[in-house]
């Protein structure tokens, strides 16, 4: 068919026998992508009177936005925090490896560490779109270190710290830059941390709360000074009191300002949170679901004994346990896995587990116009999926990077 | 009654005879030329909704094939909206996907569009010709005509349309409906039944109509709309009007069984020479049962322009 196109030449190409999740349902439609972005084809039709230079046939499968994982500390044997000389090299082998889960966008997150390492590494790693080359980086997410002592976990206590009187200050000499992060988790209950919640927020970093025993008071508090996000909840958090539900009431505070919504964190991997725990969560706030991994180093490797730093980790299937023990050291599970795992325990529909590994982390970073969903306009950023969940192919910028 | 028989015969003959045998009223058959009248107006009573978009989707599929259509030489068809043609394009769309119809070389020319509502607008008729048809066909853009509800002068674009009609060389074929009122397309009651492609008032009655397209907000109904007129209709070269649905019955009535009265525009075709009426059982509900039970009689004739159904498979 002759092609007339008046406002590009760029080749555009149509995906077709495909269902699209578009508007939170899964629609027969076909998708349409230029330069990147996603098409109107309409427009395109009558303003343009343009048509399709190449087709792809999706063979029914489903496409969905490619998914954005907000908290991830490595995979393959790197560890972010760890690989302080080569860390480029090491966030490029990591998302290349994520492209096979689905994942198109990420936050490479950083554990508690000292102020050296933060100097050293931040600068090293730009924001970037993704390509061929791997996963685009939406900027570092920075778990710590002003978080609590109770609530370390695995976090070294010895790098821990609070807010002095100047908590933005403290804040920038700890990190040394805040360019390329996207995200500060911290514990709300720390002294001065409403002036530091305010300031991140304004300059565009979410503020996430997290390994803290903040009452549901003081997390409310930081909530309406700009904290948006809950980090992996249920876990490093007070457990639920009927009479104090403590972070774990803002699923359903009242407090929350009308136009916010509040998001938390899940590690649907079956084993960090127990399947019952995740549907009390998505049950009371199911619009704010974001799916993480949080996964660790060891994710990706083969199953059996690794040496990863100075820990010996054994695995066995989708758990991770200090070698010689059952204590778990970290999730491995992929971004992937967790939206068939979530899905399958929560009994949500096929929309609502894409959507908590797409939609709702690009609303939470801000980002939801173009990244994150497949309307007019929006990056072109896909996954490929079959009716079981499990990823066929994935595309960035309309590009194929990864095909089963 | 004898006239009758012989446009039955002649139906059989042409259906039968080859390109120069057969040139507009004269057909050469065994040394003899047959003077007939090609003019019809033909009823198909069709059981129900879905019988009679199949049926008139199968006559556009077998005009469209018959054609012959190529690079120099577009078959071009006339289109509506509403809900009327709603399931005549399913079937056209089925036809093309199961590989049996093609509209690579098919002109359309749309009978109307809001004024003032913008092009993307849900119910615009370019949305709807877009969601419920062009998307699911192989049509040229370049070869799509709907009227821009939207320029400054919407005069100078109502005569452009007639004039690109015309470089199409005409319209092989116009598919229209009918309102409650009687109109076809926009021309309204008290249209005049020579009239052209030009800017309509709408109709307390047809806003009304409209009215459910708009969340039932009377206020959010556009008021006008450019229309192609009766008499570009009456231009094309054969007229498929598709009445289906109670509410269209007096309609119908008034349009062929009382006379030729631009109160009810579509009465107007009783003088075209050659329109088809397919409509569905409760169509006919205001009909006299003497006409009803006349054209069902012919059912056997009508069905020989959809049986066998033609495909480009078999070229």
């Amino acid at each position: 068919m002759p092609s007339n196109k008046s406002v590009s030449d760029a080749p555009i190409t149509q995906f077709v026998n495909c269902r699209i999740l578009r508007e939170h349902k899964l629609q027969r439609e076909d998708l349409w992508v230029r330069e990147g972005k996603i098409l109107d084809p309409e427009k395109l039709f009558f303003d343009e009177k343009g048509s399709a230079d190449q087709r792809v046939d999706c063979k029914g499968h489903i496409i969905a936005p490619g998914f954005i994982d907000v908290q991830i500390n490595g995979g393959y044997g790197i560890d972010f925090s760890q690989a302080t000389d080569y860390v480029k090299g090491g966030v490029s082998l990591v998302a290349k490896k994520i492209l096979e889960h689905g994942v198109t966008s990420f936050l490479p997150t950083l554990v508690t560490s000292p102020p050296d390492i933060y100097h050293k590494v931040l600068p090293k790693v730009q924001v970037q779109s993704g390509g061929m080359q791997g996963a685009g980086v939406l900027g570092f997410h920075l778990e710590g270190p002003f978080i609590s002592l109770e609530k370390k976990g695995a976090h070294p206590e010895e790098y821990l710290r609070s807010f002095l009187s100047d908590g933005m200050s403290d804040l920038i000499e700890t990190y040394g830059t805040l360019d390329n992060v996207a995200m500060v988790t911290l514990a709300p209950e720390l002294p001065n941390s409403q002036t530091v919640v305010r300031e991140l927020t304004q300059r565009g970093i979410t503020v996430s709360l997290g390994h803290s025993v903040a009452n549901l008071s003081q997390a409310e508090n930081a909530v309406q000074h700009g904290a948006s996000f809950i980090t992996h909840l249920f876990n490093a958090m007070l457990p639920f009191h009927h009479r104090d539900p403590g972070i774990v009431g803002l699923l359903t505070s009242d407090q929350v300002p009308q136009s916010r919504t509040v998001f938390y964190g899940m590690i649907a991997d079956g084993i960090h949170t127990n399947p019952a725990a995740l549907r009390i969560a998505h049950r009371a706030h199911p619009k704010g679901l974001v799916l993480v991994t949080d996964a660790i180093a060891a994710m990706g490797l083969p199953p059996g004994r690794h040496t990863l730093g100075q820990q010996v980790i054994e695995i066995q299937g989708l758990h991770a346990y200090v070698a010689g023990t059952k204590t778990l050291c970290g999730s491995i599970a992929t971004m992937d896995m967790c939206v068939r795992h979530f899905k399958q325990a929560s009994g949500c529909t096929v929309e609502e587990s894409l959507e908590a590994a797409s939609l709702h982390p690009a609303q939470l970073l801000g980002i939801s116009h173009a990244k994150g969903v497949l309307d007019y306009g929006a990056d072109a950023d896909l996954v490929l999926l079959d009716d079981s969940l499990s990823i066929r192919a994935t595309y960035i910028a309309g590009q194929e990077v990864w095909r089963k | 009654m004898t006239f009758i028989y012989a446009s039955y015969f002649c139906i059989l003959f042409s259906e039968n005879c080859t390109k120069n045998l057969c040139s507009g009223n004269r057909l050469y058959f065994r040394g003899v030329f047959f003077q007939f009248n090609t003019s019809k107006m033909r009823l198909v009573i069709l059981e129900d909704y879905n019988e009679a978009s199949e049926w008139a989707a199968k006559y556009i599929r077998n005009k469209i094939i018959q054609f012959k259509a190529s690079a120099d030489r577009y078959f071009t068809l006339g289109l509506p909206t509403g809900s009327t043609p709603f399931g005549c394009y399913k079937k056209l769309i089925e036809y093309h996907k199961s590989g049996d119809l093609s509209f690579k070389y098919v002109k359309t020319f749309n009978m109307d569009e809001y004024v003032g509502l913008p092009r993307d607008h849900p119910e615009s008729y370019h949305s709807y010709m877009w969601n419920n048809f062009f998307k699911h066909i192989d049509i040229d853009p370049c070869n799509v005509h709907i009227l821009d509800g939207n320029v400054t002068d919407l005069e100078a674009e109502c005569e452009a349309f007639e004039k690109k009609i015309a470089q199409a060389g005409g319209i092989n074929l116009f598919v229209g409906g009918i309102g409650p009122d009687g109109h076809i397309a926009f021309n309204e009651p008290g249209s005049s039944l020579v009239s052209r492609t030009r800017v309509k008032t709408l109709a307390k009655d047809t806003i009304v109509a409209n009215a459910r397209f708009f969340g039932n907000d009377l206020s959010k109904v556009p008021s006008m709309a450019l229309t192609v007129g009766v008499g570009t209709v009456m231009d094309a070269r054969e007229v498929m009007i598709l009445i289906t649905g109670a509410h269209k019955a007096f309609a119908l009535y008034k349009a062929i069984e009382e006379g030729v009265n631009h109160m009810w525009t579509v009465s107007a075709f009783q003088q075209h020479p050659r329109t088809i009426f397919v409509c569905d059982e409760d169509a006919t509900l205001e009909l006299r049962v003497k006409t009803v039970k006349y054209f069902k009689g012919l059912m056997h004739v009508h069905n020989r322009l959809v049986d066998p159904v033609l495909s480009i498979k078999d070229e």
